[in-house]
């Protein structure tokens, strides 16, 4: 299994030596040939066994269907990128019903589960449907989703017709053919491998040599075109390489599943950068995992698929994306934005006490909890929830020694110099702010408070920098009142 | 069991036999089709309107496992629990597509691949862990079979027997659709292609979004049984698609989708009787081709009229081109 081990790793030397990438995928082609033999003996054991010998890789089939798996979520991963990037990603689920009529006739040309023969009907069906899609929209007026529908309904039903006369038929009942629905990674045999193998060899290639050019036709087809790159060429040999893993990854997941192998990881992949080569390293490395998951899920019992629990894998990686991401993820976002108003809520709290020494003519250093209750309009038990807040942050200090901060209006505290220092930088942004917005922007002076209210907490200081220069280091804001100086904020 | 995929030519095997073999069962069966796509088809005009044909196949898809939920939890096959458990795949498919979309920057057409392809992944997990239990057959909700509907049990009213259940059921629904959209008509209209002008008329667009997908629901899950969750899709594009490209009014569109529906059951069913096939399939093969055909010969839209047009008078049909791009 030392193959499968370097396949990730692929991605990152081929950018150095496509040489060495190539002979890997050549000797993986090949090797797995020689590992051949027939799933088959699934005993009935407990699951703990299973496991282990799933892990341990011992068993011939288990390291097809390993293999296999991986290597379909390698291929589709790298595909499903372009078609989500692209907004396409529906013309996968079109392209895998769309293969089902040209996989009977596959079937029919000799009456044999012959790979090859099936690899290349179901590919030219799968082309043929999707060039309809392309056709379809530009010669009617009918949109993309409807063209898509009809193609993946009209294709998808031929091929159901097809199939069911097979199975009529007197040969027919030893088809198969009903794996194509719902896949079984254990019937993976050594030529569904090898073809496997090549057809990755095949996309990684392409994809390496044409790089630049899928690029360019995948986030601006117009400069594609301007630049003189064929563009339609390019997206039919796209559409083939994906044509081409979809139908190689019929036998794992099934007809209807193989368009989630296509999305799925990509689209978790896109919420995790924004570089195009990571997201298709990513997509990679999730349909990879997602295959793995899912053989091994299906491998623990005899009567679990394995084509829906690959997807499931899948999902639960996407899930994670979307959840634990960290830059578009929910979870993080919700904890940025929580902090966020936490900071927001304690700025506040320092602004009103700048406020009360605004009042006080700067000599009063000391305050009640009273005060500050009137200054910011609310009840005792909020503020000194706010002030707690403040001595947390290390921003203020009670001023009694030994007694706790408590429920009196009594209660005495004072801002250290740091939270000193932050209420006079606020104070600084929302008067700047204001008044920027009356002199530069013309709003009239009673205009001009809540808009610095909301930007205050906002402002960064090279931001501030610049607002002072424009406005020539003012020393009032509109309303007359002192701004407090960078020098005063830094003493 | 025969040995050759085509059956030999033979006329009265070809022509008559369809028709002539077991015409007290054929005629219902056809019957069904025609309510089946015709029901379909009626609300399939909309759903392309509104550009939500993949969302239609997204909700096909999640019945596997409301409908298998139900099953479990009930332990039955009646209709009230499978309806309740598909209206709640479609309004959790419906709902998941939107959550995605809004709360991370995946787009709409990816979203919908991802729920509906786990939702169906968690339905054949469903099947095939509880198969002793469950009685539903995931390949038979893909394929779908007219042919295996119960006829038996027929609906008795006023002492005379008027039909079998599962017909009478669907042209209930049938009904029902008709019925709301005859009261709905000018909602679902303004709704369809202008859903500012209709939240400005004191219309709630997204309201008869989600009655619409609703409905759309309880649709597919009393077609499901017929054609299956895939062909369905067939049934709710082709109608209306086909429809289309002859007119551009709705109420003519509505009524042309219905004509073509009835095409579809009786060729379809001429087709799969004839060449011993399924007979979802075969109505999909006749929608897919007789699409293939108005595409083609269309009086004012078709490929042959364009080209031929084109060859003629250059300038006349870059203009026209242009007023339709303007027009939509």
């Amino acid at each position: 299994m030392k193959t499968s081990r370097n396949k990730p790793r692929c991605g990152f030397d081929c950018r150095l030596n496509w040489r060495a990438l190539a002979s890997i995928l050549g000797i993986l082609v090949f090797a797995s040939v020689s590992q051949a033999a027939k799933i088959g003996y699934l005993t009935e054991t407990s699951w703990q066994e299973q496991a282990i010998e799933f892990w341990t890789l011992q068993q011939p089939s288990v390291r097809m269907a390993v293999l296999g798996t991986v290597l379909i979520g390698l291929c589709c991963g790298i595909l499903g990128s372009f078609l989500v990037v692209r907004k396409l990603s529906l013309l996968g689920d079109t392209l895998s019903h769309a293969v089902l009529p040209g996989v009977a006739a596959g079937f029919l040309w000799n009456a044999s589960k012959d790979p090859w023969v099936i690899f290349i009907g179901a590919t030219a069906a799968g082309i043929l449907g999707v060039a309809l899609v392309g056709w379809i929209k530009s010669t009617t007026h009918l949109k993309e989703d409807s063209a898509m529908g009809m193609v993946l309904a009209g294709f998808y039903g031929l091929g159901i017709t097809m199939t069911t006369m097979i199975q009529n038929m007197a040969m027919g009942n030893k088809s198969g053919l009903d794996k194509f629905f719902f896949g079984q990674a254990s019937a993976f045999n050594g030529g569904d491998i090898q073809l496997l193998g090549i057809i990755s060899a095949i996309t990684i290639l392409v994809l390496l040599f044409f790089y630049k050019e899928f690029l360019t036709i995948s986030f601006d087809a117009g400069f594609a075109k301007g630049l003189g790159m064929p563009a339609q060429t390019l997206h039919y040999a796209l559409m083939a390489l994906l044509a081409f893993a979809v139908v190689v990854s019929l036998q794992a997941v099934g007809v209807v599943l193989v368009s989630a192998l296509l999305i799925t990881p990509a689209a978790a992949a896109f919420l995790l950068t924004d570089r195009m080569h990571w997201m298709l390293l990513l997509a990679a490395l999730f349909g990879m995992l997602a295959g793995v998951l899912g053989a091994f899920i299906s491998y623990l019992s005899n009567d679990l698929p394995t084509g829906p629990f690959i997807v499931l894998g899948a999902t639960f990686i996407f899930l994670l994306a979307i959840y634990l991401g960290p830059r578009h993820g929910i979870l993080p976002k919700m904890l940025r934005r929580r902090r966020q108003r936490k900071r927001i809520a304690l700025e506040n709290t320092l602004k009103a006490v700048f406020h009360l020494c605004e009042h006080g003519h700067f000599e009063r250093r000391v305050f009640e909890l009273k005060e500050l209750a009137q200054e910011r309009n609310t009840n005792l038990k909020s503020v000194e929830r706010e002030v707690e807040n403040l001595i947390k942050a290390h921003m203020a200090k009670v001023e009694e020694k030994d007694s706790h901060l408590e429920m009196s209006g009594q209660a005495r505290f004072r801002l250290t110099s740091s939270g000193w220092l932050r209420a006079c930088e606020i104070v600084r942004n929302h008067r700047l702010w204001e008044l920027y917005l009356t002199n530069a922007a013309h709003y009239q002076v009673d205009h001009v408070h809540d808009d610095a209210e909301e930007i205050e907490h906002l402002l960064g200081e090279q931001l501030v920098k610049r607002l002072e220069d424009r406005l020539q280091n003012p020393i009032t804001d509109p309303h007359g009142r002192l701004i407090p100086s960078r020098e005063q904020v830094t003493v | 069991m025969r040995e050759n995929f085509l059956p030999a030519f033979d006329f009265h095997r070809t022509f008559v036999e369809p028709w002539s073999a077991y015409f007290d069962n054929t005629i219902w069966i056809v019957v069904m089709g025609f309510l089946v796509a015709a029901t379909c088809g009626l609300i399939g005009c909309f759903i392309i309107l509104r550009r939500m044909a993949l969302v239609g196949d997204a909700i096909s898809h999640s019945l596997l496992p409301g409908i298998t939920l139900a099953f479990l939890l009930t332990q039955s096959r009646d209709t009230l629990p499978m309806m309740i458990g598909a209206i709640a795949a479609g309004v959790v498919t419906v709902a998941l597509i939107e959550a995605i979309r809004q709360s991370s920057r995946i787009k709409p057409d990816a979203a919908i691949g991802i729920v509906f392809s786990s939702l169906f992944a968690i339905g054949v997990v469903l099947i095939s862990v509880f198969a002793d239990s469950v009685d539903l057959d995931a390949e038979c909700v893909l394929y779908g079979e007219i042919g295996w509907i119960p006829l038996e049990d027929q609906v008795v009213l006023g002492g005379h027997e008027i039909g079998p259940l599962p017909v009478i059921r669907m042209a209930a629904i049938a009904i029902i659709a008709i019925g709301l959209l005859l009261a709905f008509y000018k909602e679902l209209l303004v709704t369809s292609f202008d859903a500012g002008l209709a939240a400005s008329l004191g219309i709630n667009p997204g309201r008869f979004q989600y009655g619409l997908t609703l409905f759309l629901s309880v649709v597919i899950v009393s077609s499901f049984e017929s054609v299956g969750v895939i062909l369905v899709i067939a049934m709710l594009i082709f109608p209306g698609a086909t429809a289309m490209l002859l007119t551009d009014r709705l109420p003519r569109t509505l009524w042309l989708s219905a004509l073509f529906s009835a095409l579809y059951a009786v060729l379809g069913f001429h087709l799969a009787t004839w060449l011993d096939a399924s007979i979802a399939g075969g109505m999909s093969v006749v929608a897919g081709a007789v699409f293939t055909l108005v595409w083609i010969f269309a009086p004012r839209r078709g490929l042959l009229m364009k080209y031929v047009f084109k060859s003629h008078t250059n300038v006349g049909s870059s203009q026209s081109s242009q007023a339709e791009m303007t027009a939509s």
